[in-house]
C-alpha cells in the first residue's frame, strides 16, 4: 500500500514536474489570460466571446480577458507583468509588438506559466508557440472555392487583387493557381491590380466588366478591392450576373451582402480563433500536450492543429460570411 | 554676484511655502499608504517582494524623467517632446548596435543624443525666446518623425547581452537597476533643488521671471541647463527602456510626456511654476506605480484603470483648495 501510495506520489510528482506548469491540479480552477492588444476593439471583444465558449466547455477555466488602453508595447508589458504577479496558469497574447514583449514573457515562462501568441505573433523565443487564423494555401483555396460554390455551371472569373508587389495577395493568388485544377468549371481570365485605393479598385473593377461581357464572378482577396468591386457592379447594374467575393470585413461588406452583389465573402473569425487559443492555451498547461515542431493540439469543435518546424500552426480554412450571419458579425469588427 | 539678492528671495518664501508643502507631502504619504493598504487587502498577491520589484518598472523610468520636469515646471517651463527624446534616443542607440557598437559606446550615445535633444529644445526657448509648450510641441514630432524616417514599420533588435543589464538587471535580491537609477536621481535633484543656489534661483525664476533677471540671475542660461538636465534624463530612460523591451520601434515610450507631467503636478509641483518640490514628486510615482499595479492585480480594465487615476490627480488637487474654502 504505501510503496503503491509512494509510486503514485512519484509519478504525480514527476509529470507535474514535466509539465513545468504551475498548474496546481488541486481543484481550483485554471486561470488563462487573453491579452488584445488594446481593450475596446471589436475583433478581441469577440474573441473573448469565443475563449468563455471554451471555457464553459472545460469546466475547471476561467479567463481573464485584459489588455492595455492603447496598443502600446509598454502597456503590455505592464498587464504581462501584473499577470505574472498573480501566477496565472497561461498567457494568450496578441503582440503589439514582435520583440519588445520577448524579456517579459521569457520572465513568464520562466516562473512556469504557458505562453502563446494568437493573430498578431511575438517571436520565437518569446511565446512556445503562435497560431495563425489561417494559413496561405488555405485562404487561396478559400478565395476560388467562394466563387465555384455560386456557379454551378461554371464561367469566367477575375481576380482583383492590391499592387503587383503586395506580398500576401501575390501568396494567396498563387496558392489559388495551385488549386485551379479541382475547380474544372472556373476559367480564371486574368487578374488587376487596384493597389488597395478605393477609386482605383473601381475602374479596375468596371475594366473588368467591360473586358469579359461573360464575366460571372470577381474575385478580390483585399478587404478594399472587394468593397469597390461590389460598388462597381451595384453601380453597373449588373447584381446577380457578377458575383463580387474574396476577403473582406464583415462591418464593410454588409450593404453589399444585402443588395446580393456579394453572395459571400471570407475572412478569419475571430470567436473561432479566441476558442482554438484558448483550447491550446489549456492542453498546454494542463501538460497533456507539448509546444513542439510536428506536435498535434487538439482544439475542441475546432478538430486540431499542428505545429510546424517554427511552431506556429494555422487555425482552419478563412469562415465564410453570408446572409445567413453577416448581421451578427457586422457590428462586431 | 548680487548674491544678497539671490538669497533674499527664498527667504521670503520660507515660511508659509514650506508649511504648504509638508501637508502636500503628508497628505501623498496618507493615499500611498491608503492604497498600499487596500491593495495588500484586496489582492493575495500584492504583497509579494518580487512582484512589488516588477511592479517598479511600472513608474521608474517615467519618475526619472519626471524629477528634471518638476524642476522645468517649477522655473514656468515644460517639456512635451520627452517621449520623442526617448524614440530618438533608442533610434540612434539601434543604429549603432546594428553598426557593432558595444555597450559603452551605445551608453554614451544615448546620454549624448538625449543632451543634444535637450540642448536644442534649450536653446529655442532660452535664447530665441519662444514658448516653450509651442517649441516641444514642435520637436516632439520632429524628433519621433525622425525615428519612423529611420525605422518605418521595422526594429532594431539583438542588443548585446551586457546592455540588458540596465532594464532588466538586478543589483541584489529584488532591487532592480533601474530602481537604484531612480533612488539616485531623486537624491540628485532633490540635493539640486532644495540644497543649493541654483534650485533657489529655479525658484525665484518661477515664480517672477523678471524680478529674478533685476535680481542678476542669469535666466536664460538656468532655463537652458533646465532643458539640457531633462534631455539627460530622457536619454538615461531611454537606455532603461530600450534595455528592458531588448528592441527599438518608432513608437517607442508613446504617450510618456503625459505620465510624466501628471506624475509631477501629483507630486505637488504647480502647473504654473514656483512651487513644488521633489519628495512629493518621489511620493506621486510611488502612488501611481501602486495605483496601476493594483488595479492590474485585480485584472480592472486599463480604460477604468485610466478614469481612476485621472479622478486620483483631480481629487488630490482639489482637496487642498476644497480645505481652505471650508476653513474661510
Amino acid at each position: 500500500m504505501s510503496i503503491l501510495k509512494k509510486a503514485l506520489t512519484t509519478a504525480a510528482l514527476a509529470s507535474a514536474l514535466i509539465a513545468g506548469s504551475a498548474y496546481a491540479q488541486d481543484g481550483e480552477k485554471m486561470r488563462i489570460a487573453l491579452v488584445a492588444k488594446a481593450l475596446g476593439i471589436g475583433f478581441f471583444e469577440a474573441a473573448n466571446k469565443g475563449a468563455q465558449e471554451a471555457a464553459a466547455e472545460l469546466g475547471d477555466v476561467e479567463i481573464i480577458y485584459t489588455g492595455p488602453t492603447d496598443t502600446t508595447a509598454e502597456g503590455q508589458i505592464e498587464v504581462i507583468n501584473s499577470l505574472i504577479a498573480q501566477r496565472v496558469d497561461a498567457i494568450a497574447i496578441s503582440a503589439n509588438d514582435t520583440n519588445a514583449l520577448v524579456p517579459t514573457l521569457k520572465k513568464a515562462m520562466d516562473r512556469g506559466i504557458t505562453v502563446i501568441s494568437w493573430d498578431s505573433g511575438v517571436a520565437p523565443e518569446g511565446r512556445q508557440m503562435q497560431l495563425n487564423p489561417s494559413s496561405a494555401p488555405l485562404i487561396g483555396n478559400t478565395i476560388i472555392k467562394l466563387a465555384a460554390d455560386h456557379l454551378p455551371e461554371g464561367g469566367d472569373v477575375a481576380v482583383l487583387s492590391a499592387t503587383t508587389t503586395s506580398t500576401n495577395q501575390n501568396t494567396w493568388i498563387a496558392e489559388m493557381d495551385k488549386v485551379k485544377g479541382d475547380y474544372p468549371n472556373v476559367n480564371v481570365v486574368g487578374t488587376v491590380y487596384g493597389d488597395d485605393l478605393a477609386d482605383k479598385s473601381y475602374r479596375e473593377a468596371q475594366g473588368l466588366m467591360q473586358t469579359y461581357p461573360d464575366l460571372k464572378a470577381i474575385i478580390a482577396p483585399t478587404s478594399v478591392g472587394i468593397v469597390a468591386a461590389a460598388q462597381a457592379v451595384t453601380d453597373a447594374g449588373k447584381v446577380g450576373q457578377v458575383n463580387v467575393t474574396g476577403l473582406g470585413l464583415p462591418s464593410e461588406m454588409a450593404g453589399h451582402v444585402k443588395s446580393g452583389a456579394s453572395k459571400s465573402f471570407a475572412i478569419w473569425n475571430p470567436i473561432d480563433l479566441g476558442y482554438s487559443a484558448t483550447m491550446i492555451a489549456y492542453h498546454l498547461a494542463k501538460g497533456d500536450a507539448t509546444a513542439e515542431p510536428g506536435a498535434v493540439i487538439p482544439t475542441g469543435r475546432m478538430g486540431e492543429v499542428t505545429l510546424d518546424e517554427n511552431t506556429e500552426a494555422a487555425m482552419a480554412d478563412p469562415f465564410t460570411y453570408d446572409a445567413s450571419n453577416i448581421d451578427e458579425f457586422s457590428s462586431i469588427f | 554676484m548680487t548674491e544678497q539678492t539671490g538669497r533674499q528671495i527664498p527667504d521670503r518664501l520660507t515660511s508659509p511655502l514650506s508649511r504648504a508643502l509638508k501637508s502636500w507631502e503628508a497628505l501623498l504619504l496618507v493615499v500611498a499608504a491608503a492604497i498600499f493598504i487596500a491593495n495588500s487587502l484586496a489582492s493575495p498577491y500584492f504583497l509579494d517582494p518580487w512582484n512589488l520589484s516588477d511592479a517598479t518598472f511600472n513608474f521608474t523610468e517615467k519618475a526619472m524623467i519626471a524629477f528634471a520636469m518638476a524642476l522645468l515646471i517649477i522655473s514656468g517651463e515644460i517639456d512635451l517632446s520627452v517621449g520623442a527624446i526617448i524614440a530618438l534616443a533608442s533610434t540612434v542607440m539601434g543604429l549603432a548596435m546594428t553598426a557593432g557598437a558595444g555597450t559603452p559606446v551605445l551608453v554614451a550615445l544615448g546620454l549624448g543624443t538625449g543632451l543634444a535633444c535637450g540642448a536644442f529644445n534649450g536653446l529655442l526657448v532660452a535664447r530665441f525666446g519662444l514658448p516653450s509648450i509651442v517649441v516641444t510641441i514642435g520637436t516632439m514630432s520632429l524628433f519621433r518623425g525622425i525615428s519612423y524616417i529611420v525605422l518605418g514599420d521595422s526594429a532594431f533588435t539583438g542588443y548585446p547581452a551586457s546592455f540588458g543589464w540596465f532594464g532588466q538587471g538586478y543589483v541584489f535580491w529584488v532591487i532592480t537597476v533601474e530602481l537604484v537609477i531612480f533612488a539616485l536621481a531623486a537624491i540628485v535633484f532633490g540635493v539640486l533643488l532644495h540644497r543649493t543656489n541654483f534650485g533657489r534661483m529655479v525658484y525665484a525664476i518661477g515664480n517672477n521671471a523678471t524680478a529674478a533677471r533685476f535680481s542678476g540671475i542669469r535666466v536664460e542660461r538656468i532655463k537652458f541647463t533646465l532643458f539640457l538636465l531633462t534631455g539627460l534624463m530622457s536619454g538615461i530612460a531611454a537606455i532603461c527602456l530600450t534595455s528592458r523591451l531588448g528592441s527599438t520601434r518608432p513608437s517607442i515610450a508613446a504617450g510618456f510626456e503625459l505620465e510624466v507631467v501628471t506624475i509631477v503636478v501629483l507630486g505637488g509641483v504647480s502647473i504654473l511654476g514656483g512651487s513644488g518640490s521633489i519628495p512629493g514628486v518621489v511620493l506621486a510615482a510611488f502612488v501611481m506605480g501602486l495605483v496601476t499595479f493594483g488595479l492590474g492585480l485585480l485584472n480592472v480594465p486599463g480604460i477604468v484603470m485610466s478614469i481612476i487615476v485621472g479622478a486620483l490627480l483631480i481629487a488630490v488637487i482639489a482637496l487642498p483648495r476644497l480645505w481652505s474654502m471650508v476653513r474661510r
